[in-house]
């Protein structure tokens, strides 16, 4: 499936959903936050998102800053 | 226990009190275990974080939270790097997701070379964040008119640059934040432009709250050490505010007495 990942496009094989993304990428889900599609997903649907072709994903976390 | 001597001594924003009055961020570090150290050695209880992208092509990449670690220090998530109120609210809404604080720092920067706010886009920000739930620390510049439509508006604390960011000149205007100082029912924290210990004793000589720097510690040649002279001046600072200074005279006064003498 096709999906933007942090504004650049990625192919996957078909994800069940997006807590299936978080695992795919190597990321621990309690450290991030994500949006689909511009809406913000809580940690706890994550296991119930389901990924469809096209979606946006923005995926973040906290970084040093002034 | 760090960061006041006087255990009576805290001051509070949005309803949390705390006892260091010096806030440090987190940024231009050699990496996050000398960012750590640094404000351990500072004795702050707030830092401020950025958000950004994760680096996806390398997901064992070094976190912030793995070494400033949200149980030991208040995050302060910023919005550094939004032009628009509506770029904030994104910004601090996936902030807050991420690790569920709503008390933020407001930044909205102007797009040029000195960095100073964008006081009209600020304001626009700070009344969507406060009706999106947020508790605002409010970045802004020097100037008491908009400083009091921003606590009219409902700013939690009021943080006036001292000069540009990360310019490390000191205050550039004593005035106008005296002023800020007299009108504000909020606390008033002097963010950005310090550049070593004495730019930070004057400001809390001068009634701030607190306190909030990055870059003097962090580009300071040895930064643990400087971290600690902060800490150092902002209580000495505030001690010598509480105190209340001697009056100033035009000429000399003995301190040892006239009579007596042989």
């Amino acid at each position: 499936m096709n999906l933007t990942l942090n504004g650049e496009a990625h192919v996957f094989p078909p994800l069940a959903d997006l807590a299936a993304l978080i695992s795919q990428l190597g990321l621990d889900g309690r450290k991030v936050a994500i949006e689909r599609n511009l809406e913000i997903v809580p940690h706890s649907a994550y296991g119930k998102t389901r990924l469809s072709d096209g979606d946006r994903i923005e995926i973040v976390h906290f970084i040093g800053g002034g | 226990m760090d960061g006041a001597q006087r255990v009576d001594d805290t001051w509070s924003v949005a309803g949390r009190t705390f006892r260091s009055r010096l806030i440090v961020g987190t940024g231009k570090y050699k990496d996050y275990a000398q960012n750590a150290a640094a404000a351990e050695a500072a004795g702050a209880e707030i830092v401020t974080v950025a958000l950004r992208r994760v680096n996806l092509s390398d997901p064992t990449q070094p976190l912030l939270v793995d070494y400033v670690k949200p149980d030991r220090f208040t995050f302060l998530p910023n919005t550094a790097g939004c032009f628009t109120g509506e770029d904030a609210v994104r910004t601090l809404r996936l902030a807050r997701e991420a690790g569920g604080w709503d008390l933020v720092k407001l930044e909205v920067l102007s797009n040029t070379k000195h960095l100073l706010p964008d006081m009209e886009e600020t304001l626009r920000a700070l009344k969507l964040l406060i009706s999106d739930g947020f508790q605002v620390m409010v970045y802004c510049s020097d100037d008491p008119v908009y400083a009091l439509k921003l606590e009219e508006a409902g700013a939690a604390a009021i943080m006036p640059a001292a000069a540009p960011i990360g310019s490390g000149r000191g205050i550039q205007n004593f005035l106008n934040l005296g002023l800020i100082i007299e009108q504000s029912k909020v606390p008033v924290l002097v963010d950005a432009g310090v550049g070593t210990a004495s730019d930070a004793v004057l400001a809390m000589e001068a009634g701030c709250d607190a306190v909030l720097m990055n870059t003097a510690i962090a580009e300071a040649r040895e930064p643990l050490r400087m971290a600690t002279a902060m800490k150092h001046a902002v209580i000495a600072g505030r001690e010598a505010y509480l105190a209340g200074r001697m009056d100033k005279r035009t000429y000399g006064d003995p301190s040892s007495p006239r009579a007596g003498l042989i």
